[in-house]
């Protein structure tokens, strides 16, 4: 397992108008290794996500405190621009959001077609590549000039997934990818998981301990927009430090 | 990278689309500008209290006009109400009802019909038959405007009512119509009002139907059976006159009818929210 | 009061008075079919119906009535206008949901709203004695000058630079379909959830590349039946109209010269009808618009049933 650190967070603190959403959070994300957000429901663990690729931006009320590096730049720097974290830095969300005016082919390589990849063949081989990656070829190869609306819940996920993976990412954010799947589906992108770190870090926010516990190699236990406890997964579940992570492992609150 | 490239093009669609919204406000806000500058002179004690002048003469106001408008209009608003209030409680009250799909069908169509038609519809059923212009025949033209608004906006909001109100008035052993007049009408009553306003600003501003049904009248006049003047009508007639005063006391109409419109536009958001 | 007759009979009584509330309004929309084709019988029986709508003469005095003329008035106003008003009222939409926030956005749509609100006798008076003039002695003037000296093959088509006509109707007429095509246009790009564009900035599109790959896309059904929509609105448009365009049933038309269209051939000479066959005409054409008002609308409705998709639609 590789051990330098990919990105990290210093001092973040991200505020929507004057309400803090996430305080003074230092938090190391390593290298091709799974990091688990854990915390109750609305404790900032989205918002501490958002900010990793800048997509609060989007939000003119929202700001952003303190420093988030990316291989030692911060992204925040002035002279950074947005559209190229956001390239290097993938994200899937919460529910499935397929593109419903394009077909699963179009979906897939959506991010491509934005860098101005143009090459049928090239296309072609980067679609299939991040199909397969996402478990989804198998299921699709037949029917991909369908509209990708047509896919079932857990498809439409793994289509997201592919499609973040097609422009090759070099960090991957997920927010509860699986919260509003089966668990049919949630088991097969668990599977995903555990290929994908072998080329891509991932940070992934889930409510489920269990699935934390499973797929993660370090958990980040958030509480109150602040960081209360990170540390090797193992360590986190068995040995908790904190007195408050024990207590949300074990169920007792949240 | 062709980043700088995509950039580039960002930055012209943006230039484009601040252009194009720039191209729309300067004009229209001009239109404001003028309809408020050259009405506000023509607003005087003479316009709101006076029948118009002999043509050519100086001086006179608006009054029948303005009493023909609140005429014709209340007129029109109740036949529509009646009508439209009634299909839209059909319409969401009795979902499978058979005539439905017909009635909705109907109804988009009838909202996107050019105004004029409905004139000549009132001028051959009620000009004709009466065998004069009147108010009521304009009053007739504009209900026809208003109805398919009525119609969608009553329907909207009765579907917005929760379920659990008829209900809790089924289970108190209320029969379906007390349910839907004591009930549920009442708890859509912002929305529906806010129907009405829209339907009213609508059909307060049309000139084309009344051309030929309420036809005009100089005098001023109670009676919606004999011909009428409203304020579009009035505007349409002093701006294509040969004369000043009929101009500088059309700008007047102008601000005065949009100023109602605004009003009444104002009051129906209101009635929403609440 | 019996209880029965309390619940039976008043359930079946008020249903009974909605029913026939509610069939009035069909009827209603029956009765202007109805009342447009028997008014226009007359015409169409006595130059046959593709003679009356393709008769190039309209002829008071003559008795000769041709719809040709107003029909084809009809079209290039309509048409023209929409060509003017299209990415104008793109833009303006655009502008308000994609490119401003807080009160400027709501500033711009209120502003937008109410001149939606604002009826066409208002632009007709500021068309008159703002626009008028402003197109004769800037656009007109000048533009007629030139050809009479540099090309004077052009003279026949631009027309006699009064200020009133064809032109200074058809920008009127589009200054009033922005504010309704952009309202529309709106709607439609306020329905696009949030998620979308979130998903396509997350693969690093710049904010162009989510309105033009994603938003356009999702919105487009609502867009082009808004089109359809002001279209619809445009040929039908009447007050402003007929107080710009000169109300000449004369072809050949010019660009600068006076014309007619339907609606405004109706309001300008209905009053004026002397004989039964002249209010025939009038209403026979009324009849035509009707058909045109109707197929255009059933367009914009079956393009917005066929082209939605997915969630956030009824
Ligand atoms: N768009 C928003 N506007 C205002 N407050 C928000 C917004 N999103 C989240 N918050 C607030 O920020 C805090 C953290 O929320 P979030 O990051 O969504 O938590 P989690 O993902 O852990 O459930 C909560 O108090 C929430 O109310
Ligand atoms: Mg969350």
């Amino acid at each position: 397992m590789a051990e330098d650190v990919r990105m990290e967070t210093k001092d973040l603190s991200v505020y929507y108008g004057k309400h803090p959403g996430v305080r003074g959070v230092s938090l190391p994300v390593h290298d091709r290794e799974i990091t688990a957000l854990i915390g109750p429901s609305g404790c900032g663990k989205t918002t501490f996500l958002r900010a990793l690729n800048r997509m609060h931006d989007l939000n003119p009320i929202v700001r952003v405190e303190g420093q988030v590096l990316l291989d030692g730049e911060d992204i925040y720097d002035p002279g950074v621009d947005p559209v190229l974290i956001r390239r290097r830095v993938g994200m899937v969300f919460q529910r499935p959001t397929p593109f419903p005016t394009m077909n699963i082919f179009e979906n897939v390589v959506a991010g491509l077609r934005l860098a101005g990849v143009k090459d049928r063949k090239q296309l072609q081989q980067a679609a299939e590549r991040a199909l397969k990656m996402a478990a989804l070829w198998d299921e699709v190869k037949d029917r991909l000039h369908q509209p990708a609306v047509g896919l079932s819940g857990g498809q439409q996920q793994r289509l997201s997934i592919a499609r973040a993976l097609a422009v090759e990412p070099e960090v991957l954010l997920m927010d509860e990818p699986t919260s509003a799947l089966d668990p049919v589906s949630t088991q097969a992108i668990e599977d995903l998981l555990t290929r994908l770190k072998e080329n891509v870090t991932i940070v992934i926010v889930t409510h489920n301990m269990q699935q934390a516990a499973r797929v993660s190699d370090r958990t980040a236990f958030f509480l109150d927009g602040e960081l209360i406890e990170f540390g090797r997964t193992e360590q986190v579940f068995t040995n908790p430090k904190d007195p408050r992570t024990e207590a949300y492992i074990t169920g007792r609150f949240g | 990278m062709n980043l700088r490239r995509r950039y580039l093009r960002d930055r012209l669609m943006q230039l484009l689309v601040y252009l194009g919204t720039l191209v729309v406000l300067i004009p229209l806000f001009f239109i404001l500008y003028y309809v408020f500058v050259q009405g506000i002179g023509a607003l005087n004690w003479e316009f709101f209290t006076r029948p118009p002048a002999p043509p050519g003469e100086e001086g006179g106001g608006m009054l029948p006009a303005i009493v023909g408008s609140l005429i014709v209009d209340t007129l029109a608003l109740f036949i529509a109400a009646v009508f439209g209030i009634a299909a839209g409680i059909l319409l969401a009250e009795y979902p499978d009802h058979p005539l439905n799909p017909v009635l909705r069908l109907v109804s988009d169509v009838m909202a996107g019909l050019p105004a004029i038609l409905m004139g000549l519809v009132a001028f051959v059923l009620v000009v004709q038959p009466m065998g004069h212009f009147s108010g009521l025949s304009g009053s007739v033209a504009l209900a026809l405007i208003m109805v398919p608004i009525i119609v969608r906006t009553t329907e909207g909001v009765l579907k917005l009512i929760p379920w659990e109100i008829t209900e809790a008035g089924l289970a108190l052993g209320l029969p379906r119509w007390r349910v839907i007049l004591s009930l549920v009408l009442p708890a859509a009553r912002g929305g529906i009002v806010t129907g009405l306003m829209l339907a009213l600003a609508r059909g307060a501003g049309e000139a084309a139907p009344l051309i030929f049904t309420a036809f005009g009248n100089p005098f001023l006049t109670f009676n919606p059976l004999e011909p009428m003047d409203t304020l579009p009508l009035k505007l349409y007639v002093y701006a294509i006159s040969p004369y000043e005063d009929w101009h500088r006391q059309a700008w007047g109409a102008a601000l005065l009818l949009a100023a109602a419109i605004m009003v009444t536009n104002y009051l129906a958001r209101r009635a929403m929210r609440s | 009061m019996p209880n029965w007759l309390y619940q039976r009979l008043g359930d079946r009584l008020f249903a009974a008075v909605v029913v026939l509330l509610a069939l009035g309004v069909v009827a209603a929309a029956l009765a202007i079919v109805a009342v447009l084709y028997f008014g226009g019988r007359e015409a169409f029986a006595t130059f046959g119906f593709f003679g009356f709508v393709l008769g190039r003469v309209w002829d008071a005095v003559r008795g000769q009535f041709g719809a040709w003329p107003p029909l084809l008035g009809t079209l290039i106003t309509s048409a023209a206008a929409l060509s003017l008003a299209f990415f104008p009222a793109l833009s303006t939409a655009l502008f308000v949901v994609e490119f401003s926030s807080g009160r400027l956005r709501e500033t711009v749509a209120y502003l937008i709203d109410l001149l939606a609100a604002l009826p066409s006798v208002v632009y007709g008076l500021w068309g008159i004695f703002v626009l008028v003039p402003l197109v004769r002695d800037h656009l007109e003037l000048p533009l007629f000058t030139w050809a009479a000296a540099h090309a004077p093959a052009l003279l026949p088509i631009l027309g006699p630079p009064t200020g009133i006509g064809l032109l200074s109707a058809t920008l009127v007429l589009a200054l009033m379909i922005v504010p309704y095509a952009s309202a529309l246009a709106r709607d439609a790009l306020e329905l696009v959830p949030q998620s979308q564009r979130e998903a396509m900035y997350a693969l690093g599109a710049t904010r162009w590349e989510v309105i033009r790959r994603v938003v356009i896309p999702y919105a487009r059904a609502g867009i082009f039946s808004g089109v359809v929509l002001a279209l619809a609105r445009a040929l039908g448009e009447t007050m402003a109209v007929t107080m710009l365009i000169g109300n000449s049933v004369n072809l050949p038309y010019t660009l600068f010269g006076p014309a007619s269209t339907m609606a405004s051939l109706i309001a300008n000479e209905f009053t004026e009808a002397e004989d039964d066959l002249h209010l025939s005409a009038l209403i026979a054409v009324g009849f035509v618009l009707l058909l045109i008002a109707l197929v255009t609308n059933l367009i914009a409705t079956w393009m917005l049933r066929r082209m939605s998709h997915g969630e956030g639609r009824r």
